[in-house]
């Protein structure tokens, strides 16, 4: 059975998620994998659940929450993609917010085919914007090269740049 | 007291009264903060002056345990440290200067939060060693002290010896979901 993507964005309140799910519970559906955070106080929120009802059938289910503000969006995204491996590395950028920060070194991972398995950025009142992201690198990877031409480019953008190994805290 | 506390003071060093100085903060223009310190003289009077002062600025911030000399503007190896009202230390040294620290020993890795008076808007999870050992040369004096310590005391001395290094916490953090606003300076 296909998973359906359900992506929920908008003016924060008590009880988006417990609407949310009760209306996917109420289709029998099971939620899968989801994360939602604050973004500056926008509830921000992604899910995958599998259900045997069509994108708009649950769309039109979800739909009374547009009236709180909130976007809601419902699309098919097929059988399970296989987990990303263990992201590997770590990097973390730092320095005075500018456009550009974000695109340049993310740009320099992707021409190495970094992926980036998750990320956080978040600009602090004092003006300080700061990146930190989960990446996992190809095994032909010059990982010292890589990291020189990241700092070479945190510095052109006025930013640190750090790529380090990730550490498990598995036991 | 906490029974399984350790106290271990350093020989004492008898430095003069200190100036509280601004503490810069992230993102600093003049990049201090990211630059590799250099070792200094230790009975040099401008570092034991230097040594009083970061004494004196991290005795009126509150929560502070620890500054190191690039976090005031000065590229030297030297930090001061005071772990002794934290709840989380075990062993501790008591209130000390440490200049030109060098780590020679670290392990058993543990997770846990750090704040930074430089970088006042966030607070991150960093892994450090929980056993240390560095050495280093006392202030005025210029004596060879060796200091073995764990817990809080460990992660503290972690802390500035990367400052000494020109990285942050921000640059150690554990990952994607380490780094978290903080609201309220103590």
């Amino acid at each position: 059975m296909p998973s359906l993507a359900v992506t929920v964005i908008g003016r924060d309140r008590p009880g988006i998620i417990a609407d949310v799910t009760a209306v996917v519970a109420d289709l029998g559906g099971n939620l899968e994998d989801s994360s939602m955070t604050l973004l500056r106080g926008h509830f921000a929120w992604m899910l995958v659940a599998d259900l045997d009802v069509s994108a708009e059938d649950l769309a039109a289910r979800l739909a009374h929450l547009r009236e709180d503000d909130l976007v809601v969006s419902v699309l098919p995204v097929g059988h399970d993609e296989p987990y990303a491996g263990e992201a590997g590395y770590v990097l973390s950028v730092h320095g005075a917010d500018r456009p550009g920060i974000v695109a340049g070194v993310t740009g320099a991972l992707a021409a190495h085919g970094g992926n980036i398995t998750d990320l956080s950025t978040r600009l602090g009142p004092g003006g300080l914007y700061v990146l930190v992201a989960e990446v996992s690198l190809p095994g032909d990877v010059d990982v010292v090269a890589l990291g020189g031409q990241l700092a070479a480019l945190g510095r052109e953008l006025g930013v640190g740049v750090a790529l380090r190994p990730a550490e498990s805290d598995v036991l | 007291m906490d029974p399984q506390r350790r106290h271990a003071p350093l020989p004492a060093v008898a430095l003069p009264a200190g100036r509280v100085l601004p503490v810069l903060t992230a993102p600093d223009p003049g990049r201090v903060l990211d630059t590799p310190c250099a070792d200094v003289d230790p009975t040099d009077p401008a570092v034991v002056a230097l040594a009083a002062d970061l004494v004196a600025t991290m005795r009126v911030s509150p929560g502070c345990v620890g500054l190191a000399a690039n976090q005031v503007g000065v590229a030297a190896r030297v930090f001061s440290l005071d772990v002794t009202r934290h709840p989380k230390t075990r062993t501790t040294h008591g209130c000390f200067v440490l200049v030109n620290p060098v780590l020679v020993e670290a392990s058993r890795k543990e997770r846990g939060r750090e704040g930074c008076m430089s970088v006042p808007d966030f607070t991150g999870d960093v892994r450090r060693a929980t056993r240390l050992v560095v050495t280093g040369r006392l202030p005025g004096t210029g004596e060879e002290v060796t200091i073995t310590t764990d817990a809080f005391e460990a992660r503290a001395i972690q802390h500035e010896l990367d400052h000494l290094d020109g990285l942050l916490f921000l640059d150690r953090v554990a990952g994607a979901h380490a780094i978290h606003p903080r609201t309220t300076y103590l």
